[in-house]
């Protein structure tokens, strides 16, 4: 059984008896026009922001701290507002075809692993968490205090509690950034490999121009509060850091983020 | 291999008493040698011997459940306002603005300072020291339950609110097992300020009650009645704060600091 719904696409055992709950949201696709956002005390952050992604593709968002990486994606989390600009589709505070990962895992340290993923959640929902949670491979760990995780663990879990509702766009808000080299490309397979199954859109912000190429279709490089680059990446998956093609495009990414300092 | 454990887990339960009663051995014997006029201090032998004839005559306990039944209501009353007051404050922002501060202003006055005018409300009827009592215990319980509520996460807040939380389901999730450990802190001063406060009220004027009783006994000069009361006031502190500590363990399982425990 475990081995099975390892192997199935996520959606089938959606529908079968032993985990009903929660519809699976269709992938979805961002166009967002013209995005502003100013604060009181740091001016305008996204200066007239353009964005398209087709339902189902992996866009990482890379830039220097304080590129307004963070804030878009806050927006498209609904989190925060837009000063001007069209959001589309999304940008909805509570949306449940949205869902966002944080750096720091946010779990609620007074309820139990299980009972996290299934934060929200109504109805026979512990079937599906179970499911949710052998998938990031913490099955086991369901009935601990998340105090007790590592880091990575957490993160894991925060994963499976973003997964659980089956979203169309999954946020990703530099969720690997804490965690230790090794750790991380485990977790970056993870993700992949989720997301390859369940066929989400996902945005990942990162400062990391490797873990970008690794995972994403398309990078999109913002500078100054706009959009520099737009980087299609053809790679085959999964993807291998060693390969001369990995290498130069992110040599030409780096490059590039690196280039306007002069 | 077993036994030295069972012995050094008895040993562990043991050790915090051996300095109270190394304390009444000495007392016990200072008292014997005739070191101490009975007037300051009566023997512990007399102490506990007034102890089981209170005890036997059934004056003890009727006098205890007195005392137990204002220090409970008036902790509800007090506890319960103070709760809830806080709970307001620390969600509203506007209820804050308008009431913290004149809150603040009544916290720094002594409520014990407030006796004559509470006798001349009130009389001295029980009202009086339930009245005393609910307002000592009241303040502990505002003031942590509203800096609990202030000082919960502001990112978990946020990361409900985003997984689709309502306002009611925040609350419960994560506002108040947040503010849990503050609450409970000001849970162990507000137990504390409530005996203290008994303790007083009942001194002043009570037909019933430890204070009563010790009030009384000074009257006849029976110093072994006193000396049991202060005894006994001693117990009721330990075993709130026992009670205490036993509810912040199993409320607060969760945390690191009392895995393990």
């Amino acid at each position: 059984m475990t081995a099975l719904a390892l192997r199935l696409p996520f959606r089938a055992f959606g529908r079968s008896a032993a985990a009903p709950a929660a519809l699976p949201s269709p992938p979805l696709g961002v166009t967002a026009k013209g995005i502003v956002k100013r604060f009181d005390d740091r001016g305008d952050v996204l200066k007239s922001v353009d964005l398209d992604f087709k339902p189902g593709e992996f866009i990482a968002i890379v830039g220097r701290s304080g590129c307004g990486k963070s804030t878009l994606l806050r927006l498209l989390a609904g989190l925060d507002q837009p000063t001007a600009g069209d959001l589309g589709a999304v940008g909805h505070d509570g949306d449940p075809r949205v869902r966002i990962m944080f750096q720091d895992s946010r779990l609620l340290p007074w309820k139990r692993v299980i009972d996290n993923v299934g934060l929200g959640q109504k109805g026979g929902w512990r079937p599906l968490a179970l499911d949710t949670l052998r998938q990031v491979g913490l099955e086991a760990r369901a009935n601990d205090w998340p105090g007790v995780l590592s880091g990575g663990q957490r993160q894991r879990v925060a994963l499976a509690r973003a997964l659980v509702s089956r979203p169309g766009l999954l946020l990703l808000d530099e969720p690997l950034g804490a965690l230790d080299a090794l750790t991380r490309i485990e977790m970056q397979s993870l993700v992949e490999d989720v997301w390859r199954r369940q066929g989400f859109t996902a945005v990942l912000v990162t400062h990391d121009v490797a873990e970008a190429v690794t995972l994403a279709d398309r990078v999109i490089l913002l500078e100054e509060g706009r959009v520099a680059l737009d980087q299609r990446i053809d790679l085959p998956r999964p993807r291998d850091r060693s390969h001369p093609d990995f290498a130069a495009l992110e040599g030409a990414i780096l490059h590039r983020l690196l280039d306007r300092r002069d | 291999m077993s036994g030295r454990r069972d012995f050094g887990a008895v040993a562990d339960r043991l050790l915090p008493w051996l300095l109270p009663l190394l304390a009444l051995a000495a007392w016990e014997g200072a008292a014997q040698a005739g070191l101490i006029s009975s007037r300051i201090l009566p023997k512990v032998s007399d102490v506990a011997a007034a102890g089981w004839r209170l005890t036997a005559s059934g004056e003890l306990f009727t006098h205890l459940q007195a005392s137990f039944a204002r220090a409970g209501v008036g902790f509800v009353i007090g506890g319960g306002i103070g709760f809830g007051l806080g709970l307001l404050n620390g969600i509203f922002p506007v209820a804050e603005k308008l009431l913290d501060t004149t809150v603040q202003m009544v916290r720094n006055v002594p409520h014990l300072a407030l006796i004559p005018l509470v006798i001349l409300w009130f009389g001295i009827d029980e009202e009086a020291k339930i009245f005393l009592v609910a307002l000592g215990v009241f303040f502990p319980i505002y003031v942590n339950t509203f800096h609990g509520i202030r000082t919960v996460d502001a990112g978990l807040i946020e990361m409900g609110r985003s997984y689709g939380l309502t306002r009611w389901e925040l609350l419960r999730h994560a506002v108040l097992p947040g503010a849990l450990p503050s609450i409970l802190v000001g849970l162990r001063f507000a137990l504390g300020f409530m005996w203290l406060t008994l303790i007083v009220a009942e001194t002043i004027a009570a037909p019933s009650g430890i204070g009563y009783m010790a009030m009384n006994a000074r009257e006849f000069l029976q110093t072994d009645v006193v000396v049991l009361a202060v005894l006994l006031y001693a117990l009721l502190g330990k075993l709130a704060d026992v009670i205490a500590r036993a509810l912040e363990r199993r409320a607060l399982a969760w945390s690191p600091a009392f895995q393990n425990v």
